[in-house]
């Protein structure tokens, strides 16, 4: 009852006092260097020396009302950005890495169709993690779960404990094919990374977002759940989101509507 | 009896250090050369490189290794001790890569030291963008699948018959 009373507060305010608290507020969590120049801490300018901090939670909502029937700009931009062969192109492709997949659902009753990307979730309690036996599967502090290459034996327990199939082993020999910013090898364990290297270089977003954006669907959106300001902070509150297997309590980084 | 086995040594050490002398003395013998020395080719970029040459030679692996976890685990991407930024530095201007042919600036050392090197299973030897003559720098090689799909294209059976039309 509280929170409607609150939700009836807010729709009161005008659009000018809305603006001049946000304002207000962007002036409190920042530091004026200079009139006009503002240094702000902020998820996306993280410095290079600065480690990655647990004050941010990277999350994806994915809008399946918006993914459009028949488009994989999003699996097309993934494996150009990260260098893995599409399972297309791919020579065995039962192994094909799949770091994002699109899927199609069918309601057996009414036949209706719901597209959607389907990629690691980033849980916040990740059976992936739990099951490594050597650690190298970890979560990093702002919520993406990677894969470390270093320590990564190949034992594929990981794979078996996603419940999201996200999850790939690398078969055979790259061959020098991998990306400088993205290093894959045989034996290890894939997945979804986030983009982790664009997060880190400042970008703030995904390479699948960024196609989905250019083609005009708008259905994915990215960003710092933990960041009330963001726009999928704003976008979660707005609409209503499920967890896939929201039953097993994982406490996922990818949210979807519509489905 | 230990008196004649010392003098019997003695004549054997002399005998051998003469003949010794003798062979590294002759000039038409050729020189023992052992295995080939390892190529070292300057960096292309850069006129000094982020600690003193003789602590790299030494402690590349053990600083490569630290930073490695601190950028995977923290996501710390600074540059000093990163790998890719050895590999801006010191790819090949022929191959544009540090690993590709034996005398690559990795390969070279390390064939010669015989140690292997794991690094390049996962990592890219070349560097991003870079040396852009080389059809299949690190940006397009994952393509290559491609280029070699386009490469082995045969002439089909109906365009066969459209030429003898």
């Amino acid at each position: 009852m509280s929170e409607m009373k609150q939700d009836s507060e807010n729709a009161a305010v005008s659009p000018e006092r809305r603006r001049f608290i946000s304002a207000a507020t962007a002036t409190a969590a920042g530091l004026t260097i200079a009139p006009g120049v503002m240094l702000y801490e902020v998820a996306h300018g993280r410095p290079e020396e600065q480690a990655a901090s647990s004050a941010v939670r990277w999350g994806m909502m994915v809008d399946a009302t918006k993914c459009a029937t028949g488009c994989d700009d999003c699996v097309t931009a993934c494996s150009t950005e990260n260098g893995w062969t599409p399972v297309a192109e791919s020579k065995h492709p039962k192994q094909a890495p799949q770091w994002i997949r699109k899927l199609v659902l069918q309601d057996p009753l009414t036949q209706m169709e719901t597209n959607l990307p389907m990629l690691c979730q980033h849980c916040a309690e990740p059976p992936c993690v739990d099951v490594c036996p050597t650690g190298a599967s970890f979560k990093r502090a702002d919520g993406l779960v990677l894969v470390n290459r270093h320590t990564c034996i190949g034992c594929r327990y990981c794979m078996m404990a996603c419940p999201y199939k996200a999850r790939s082993l690398v078969h055979e020999s790259l061959n020098d094919t991998q990306k400088p910013d993205v290093p894959r090898g045989i034996g290890t364990v894939e997945s979804c990374t986030f983009c982790v290297q664009k997060i880190d270089r400042g970008d703030g977003t995904t390479a699948c977002v960024e196609a989905c954006t250019a083609s005009g669907h708008n259905a994915l959106v990215f960003g710092d759940m933990n960041d009330p300001e963001s726009e999928i902070s704003k976008k979660l509150r707005e609409l209503p989101t499920k967890q896939v297997r929201a039953d097993l309590n994982l406490n996922l980084g990818v949210r979807y509507h519509g489905i | 009896m230990a008196v004649k086995l010392k003098q019997f040594l003695a004549l054997g050490v002399v005998v051998l250090t003469t003949a010794a002398l003798a062979w590294a003395g002759s000039e038409d013998q050729p020189k023992a050369k052992g295995a080939p020395q390892p190529v070292i080719t300057k960096a292309i970029k850069g006129e000094q490189c982020v600690e003193p040459t003789e602590f790299m030679r030494r402690n590349h692996m053990d600083v490569l290794d630290g930073h490695r976890d601190k950028t995977v685990i923290e996501g710390i991407r600074t540059k000093k001790y990163s790998l890719k930024e050895c590999i801006n530095c010191h790819a090949s201007e022929k191959t544009g890569s540090v690993a590709a042919v034996k005398d690559d600036f990795c390969i070279s050392c390390h064939s010669y030291a015989s140690v292997k090197i794991d690094c390049f299973e996962c990592h890219s030897t070349k560097p991003k963008g870079s040396i852009a003559m080389h059809p299949l720098n690190a940006e397009t090689a994952h393509l290559k699948h491609k280029l070699a799909a386009n490469t082995r294209t045969s002439v089909s059976p109906e365009e066969m018959a459209g030429v003898a039309q």
